[in-house]
């Protein structure tokens, strides 16, 4: 290997070890890796796994930032692993540990079970009550550029859990709702093609929802994608207090289109087969 | 899934504090609490205090004296800074909270601006009204005879 | 939405707080600089100005409103920093019950405070 490439050095990583079989508490092990420039967190990871250590233990998947497996305290923030060259947040010494503000399974490897339960607490899902989507899924529903605007960027999560572990309400409280479940509430919440925004009234305004979101900003800070849940959290906040104050505009979720009827119908062409998906 | 033997990773009340890698907004959250609790715990006192105009010109100025010893006379200045803080730090709150300074949804495209950096303009404006009037309270408390 | 409702009082609390605690600083810590509702001159806590503005019709109930706002404000807000330490349910309940009758039994003297000054001059 050519270690005279410029950049290319020796990387101390420091990382919490736990083996929930041998250990009651975490141990910090030291690795010494060889870091060429452009290397990942990740790729450093798999060299320790791969020439040092092989019980390390941590998730990953896609290695290239679109999964949200890889989310781990890097350098004392919250980053995807796959996607922070390790050269970019460290010069000698680089410490990598396991996601905050969650328990902690084994070395790099959180329990995320707790904002997936809030996730699934935040129903994110379209509410419709007079179309039903899965019984004509040929329809498309009618949405201009502008109000898919609106909620596209709160889409791009990936559920990575780096703004759950850089949040200060959660950092004390478990029971806050947290970032992600709440900038997804919102999402569907302006998202034309629903309407649930009352069915998710209780959830957002009550005790663990928005209320516990003090703008300390940290969440929209590490997002690896852009969503800024900071961002959609207040937007709902003000969303919530036109609603008490009945000044909320009530809009009908959008209509949808069937399939072009200008279109002659084609001869010869077979039936299609049923439906593999339940209905 | 069978229970799984875990260690809790929480923060605790460090997570307040971060590790200096946080931006100033969560220092400003962090500064809004403490001021906070200080000036709810200096009201309690003060409504106390200050209803002993009820009683009369002599409890008053018993009361007054009492309070005007030089150490709670520098907590009162801190009781001071701790308002204009809160309060200035507050109207940015309110707005932001609202959805006022915090922009509308946009395509992110890397590097990301957030909404942090929407309202960054009003966090300065905030610090530079509160140095402006620390000083002149400074002054008004200190000097001015 | 219970939370959503108290917030929204917090709020509107706070910007009460803004204006007439405002003034209230003004008045007491910029008493060298403006001499706001001063009429005596000297210092805002002397007798003779504090029963100046004892005695107008005005004042005592700036008083009060500025209480009550700042009672629910300071109060909502230190309810909220308990509840985030993760309090269980029975010691939520301890919590609401402490700071509301705390708070009550603060405003109820406080008014007392600001009627009874009027004839204490």
């Amino acid at each position: 290997m050519d270690t005279e490439t410029k950049g290319a050095r020796e990387i101390l990583f420091v990382i919490p070890r736990y083996n929930p079989e041998t250990d009651s508490a975490p141990q910090n092990r030291q690795y010494t890796v060889h870091v060429e420039p452009g290397m990942t967190v990740l790729d450093g990871l798999h060299e320790i796994k791969n020439n040092q250590d092989s019980t390390l233990s941590w998730r990953f998947s896609c290695r290239m930032g679109v999964c949200g497996s890889c989310g781990m305290l890097i350098a004392g923030k919250p980053m995807l692993a796959c996607n922070t060259q390790i050269l970019h947040v460290a010069d000698r010494v680089l410490t990598v540990g396991p996601l905050p503000n969650f328990q902690v399974i084994k070395d790099l490897v959180p329990d995320l079970r707790p904002m997936f339960e809030k996730h699934l607490a935040a129903e994110p899902y379209i509410h419709r009550d007079d179309v039903d989507p899965k019984a004509v899924p040929g329809d498309e529903y009618y949405q201009t550029p502008e109000e898919l605007t609106r909620f596209l960027q709160f889409s791009y999560c990936i559920k990575c859990g780096a703004c759950m572990a850089a949040c200060p309400t959660l950092a004390i409280d478990k029971d806050y709702m947290g970032p992600m479940p709440l900038a997804q509430l919102h999402r569907y919440n302006v998202d034309t093609r629903d309407a649930g925004f009352d069915q998710r009234k209780k959830v957002a305004g009550g005790a663990f929802g928005v209320a516990r979101c003090h703008y300390a900003g940290e969440c929209s800070n590490v997002c690896p994608k852009g969503v800024d849940p900071a961002r959609a959290i207040q937007l709902m906040k003000r969303d919530l207090v036109l609603s008490y104050l009945r000044l909320r505009k009530r809009s009908r979720p959008c209509g949808t289109i069937g399939p072009d009827p200008h279109t002659r119908p084609k001869d010869k062409v077979p039936q299609a087969p049923p439906f593999t998906v339940l209905t | 899934m069978a229970q799984q033997k875990t260690y809790d990773n929480r923060l605790g009340l460090k997570g307040w504090w971060g590790g200096g890698r946080w931006g100033i907004e969560r220092y400003l959250y962090t500064l809004h609490r403490l001021t906070g609790l200080g000036l709810v715990a200096y009201f309690t006192l003060h409504i106390l205090v200050t209803s002993s105009r009820a009683f009369g010109q002599a409890a008053w100025e018993r009361w007054m004296s009492t309070v005007g010893n030089p150490i709670l006379r520098a907590g009162e200045y801190l009781v001071v800074l701790a308002f204009i803080f809160h309060a200035l730090n507050g109207i940015r709150l309110v707005l932001v909270e609202l959805g006022f300074a915090v922009g509308q949804a946009e395509e992110p495209i890397y590097p990301y601006k957030t909404s942090l950096n929407k309202q960054r303009p009003l966090v300065v404006l905030v610090m530079l009204v509160a140095a402006i009037l620390v000083v002149v309270s400074g002054y008004d408390f200190w000097f001015a005879d | 939405m219970k939370e959503t409702r108290f917030w929204t009082w917090h709020i509107l609390a706070g910007v009460v707080i803004l204006i007439l605690g405002g003034l209230h600083m003004l008045t007491m810590h910029a008493d060298e600089l403006l001499g706001l509702f001063n009429p005596a001159g000297g210092y805002a806590i002397d007798w003779a100005n504090v029963a100046a503005r004892s005695g107008q019709m005005i004042f005592p109930y700036i008083y009060i409103l500025l209480l009550g706002a700042a009672l629910f404000h300071g109060y909502y807000g230190l309810r909220n920093i308990l509840f985030e330490l993760g309090l269980k349910k029975g010691a939520r309940a301890v919590v609401n019950v402490v700071l509301v009758l705390g708070g009550i039994g603060l405003f109820v003297f406080g008014v007392w405070a600001a009627i009874a000054s009027r004839s204490a001059v």
